[in-house]
């Protein structure tokens, strides 16, 4: 008899659980988007829907979503062929792109070095070990020090895509945890240089950048990035299986427009518009 | 007698108590046991495209010759009109042939790119890497640890005995991340600071035997030079170290307390200090059991994936330098599985790394087993 009162309680709680399902949106994916995409489902208005976010990467994420553990991938790296053929084999569909912010990758170098300003086609030799000493970029004479990324980050990719044109890093490029700790070795290491976020350079210098020597250089300040100037920026995205309806069209909505754009410089990314 | 030990008092009631518990008992023993061996199938099924020669870069199922309409593409939600479209501009692309390699050659090779066109999946710089790193745990460790045992387990007086021993197993119990933070942000900079001297030594040095052998000067700077590089093998080595030095420390400890008693009072007995009765008498005989927690601190050094990720600079060279930055396997595993494309030749190898530490860990505690308690326990302790 005793057993009566929990079996009630827990079918209560399983109702309840039942309950809450139905307007639960999961945001799986991207490490560099969670906090983001966090302050977007704290700031949402409409509060008769609940959200879970989750990081892993934005492998991760787009695995999720092919095996339908998700409802939105965030990603910050475009989904490969590959991926979208596996989607299409599932759900007969291709999945929909979403691009939600921009984020802009600035080139971080100590204090100290004398580099003023860089070029894509100097970038690309730096850090596929071509050109090795600062000499050759009108600095002191000793050996450049590479700081990367790890290669599962969706920075690693797009720099490898668009900065190395799908080259290889140098066998030397050290790949650090993270973007902070990127910043924190570059900011000790009188001749290092790495790349990384807009938003973490505290303690290193930026340096400008320019598509070749003689166009302007510009920083990665956010009308540089907004009108395209700047060389090196690149979306953040959500993915989804189909067209969105409902309460995820409704979020989806709200990110895109003013109400979630005005968050994403608090979190050291880009809008996708000016206000 | 107790209660609990005459057996004719027991009731109908107790016995089936005793039964359900021992039954609960053995099946949470061979629930570890089970859930070892999935794990285990788990990985070798998750590598097994590659054993079986069915792994391949996953890729669309395309023909060579690719029109641009046929390359596969997300459709993009557009929000104006709450409708999804075609991404319009077309990405051109060329499909370069590339010179056909068996998966094996791939990764017998020297250059670790598993991201990219033509990914490399070359596991000898992470082998040596891992190498190093252990190589530099131990070099710190077994001095320390052993020595700490001798020195707890013999000379240390009873009270600060019952404190450094739960102390120092505080330490084994350390959060990884936290030693590996301890390293990315501290250690580093000691080791820097201790390399810049030296390297400052070893200049002058250069530059002198330069001024005699002025053919040799290129050679000398390059063979006088440490290293360039912050992160490195030592700094993650010193990191390891942290976190194997309770490992030898608590076995040896334990070990160098199991040896009889009167092993020690018939050396004192005949003379022998206690410097001589702790390395002659005491040491030879705990060896086994020092081997033992040697050896079980390369399986943890080799196996530990949190410092080595933070520490070692995860740069994929292949050097004798331990003053460069290595990339271990564990680590490589624990930063790359997050984002590998699931089911992927680069996952397949990932898993396949996962495999060789395995094996090389299955074999370090089979010698353990086998090798140390069996031969050497007879060997020194005559049973």
């Amino acid at each position: 008899m005793r057993f009566f009162p929990s079996i009630a309680i827990f079918s209560m709680f399983f109702l309840m659980g039942a309950a809450v399902q139905q307007s639960t949106l999961t945001i799986k994916g991207s490490d560099t988007m969670v906090i983001l995409v966090q302050r977007w489902t704290e700031l949402y208005p409409t509060k008769n829907v609940s959200f879970q976010v989750t990081g892993g990467g934005s492998g991760t994420g787009i695995a999720a979503l092919i095996n339908g553990t998700t409802d939105i991938c965030s990603s910050s790296r475009p989904m490969k062929p590959a991926e979208i053929a596996q989607m299409k084999e599932k759900f007969g569909r291709v999945p929909v792109e979403i691009r939600v912010a921009r984020d802009g990758i600035s080139i971080y170098v100590h204090k100290d070095n004398p580099i003023s300003k860089i070029t894509l086609k100097q970038l690309k030799e730096i850090f596929s070990g071509k050109i090795k000493n600062w000499k050759q970029l009108g600095g002191a004479d000793h050996n450049i020090i590479l700081y990367s990324r790890e290669n599962n980050s969706g920075t690693y990719e797009f720099f490898k895509e668009h900065v190395l044109s799908k080259k290889d890093f140098a066998s030397t490029a050290q790949h650090m945890p993270g973007t902070s700790a990127v910043v924190g070795a570059v900011a000790m290491d009188r001749w290092g240089i790495g790349y990384g976020g807009a938003a973490y350079t505290v303690g290193v210098k930026e340096v400008p950048v320019a598509l070749d020597e003689n166009k302007t250089y510009y920083f990665p300040k956010e009308e540089n990035i907004l009108s395209g100037k700047y060389p090196i920026s690149r979306f953040l995205f959500f993915y989804i299986k189909d067209k969105p309806q409902g309460q995820m069209k409704e979020f989806i909505d709200w990110v895109i427009d003013k109400g979630g754009q005005k968050v994403v410089n608090d979190v050291g990314y880009f809008p996708l518009m000016k206000f | 007698m107790p209660e609990f030990l005459s057996k004719k008092k027991r009731s109908k009631k107790q016995i089936i108590i005793e039964l359900l518990a021992e039954w609960g008992i053995r099946i949470t023993a061979s629930f570890s046991i089970i859930v070892i061996f999935l794990i285990f199938i788990f990985v070798f099924r998750e590598a097994g495209g590659l054993i079986f020669g069915t792994a391949k870069e996953l890729k669309p199922k395309v023909e060579k010759k690719v029109k641009e309409s046929d390359i596969l593409k997300p459709e993009v939600y557009n929000p104006e009109t709450g409708e999804i479209e075609k991404i319009k501009e077309p990405e051109s692309k060329k499909k370069k042939e590339t010179k056909k390699q068996s998966i094996w050659e791939n990764i017998a090779g020297t250059v670790w790119q598993p991201v990219g066109k033509e990914p490399k999946y070359g596991i000898m710089p992470l082998l040596a890497g891992t190498l190093k790193v252990t190589f530099v745990a131990l070099l710190l460790a077994t001095p320390l640890g052993i020595f700490a045992a001798i020195y707890t387990a013999f000379f240390a007086k009873r009270k600060f005995r019952e404190w450094i021993k739960p102390t120092v197993e505080i330490l084994a119990g350390f959060p990884s991340v936290v030693l590996g933070f301890f390293c990315l942000v501290t250690i580093v900079r000691g080791v820097n600071l201790i390399t810049t001297y030296i390297q400052s030594g070893l200049d002058a040095f250069a530059a002198g035997l330069g001024f005699l052998l002025p053919f040799a000067k290129e050679y000398l700077h390059e063979a006088c030079t440490i290293s360039e590089f912050h992160y490195s093998g030592v700094v993650g080595g010193i990191g390891l170290g942290l976190a194997v030095i309770p490992i030898i420390f608590t076995i040896t400890e334990d070990a160098l307390s199991a040896v009889p008693k009167s092993y020690r009072e018939a050396s004192l007995a005949l003379g022998a200090t206690e410097w001589e009765t702790a390395f002659k008498v005491m040491l030879p005989a705990a060896l086994p059991g020092v081997v033992a927690a040697v050896l079980l601190g390369i399986g943890r050094a080799f196996g530990e994936t949190m410092i080595a990720l933070m520490a070692t600079g995860n740069a994929a060279l292949l050097s004798w330098n331990i003053f460069h930055p290595v990339r271990t396997l564990a680590a490589t595993i624990g930063s790359e599985t997050g984002e590998v494309q699931w089911g992927s030749l680069h996952y397949n190898i990932l898993f396949f790394l996962g495999i060789l530490l395995f094996i090389v860990s299955f074999s370090i505690n089979a010698v353990t087993e086998l090798f140390v308690k069996k031969y050497l326990t007879k060997k020194f302790q005559g049973a």
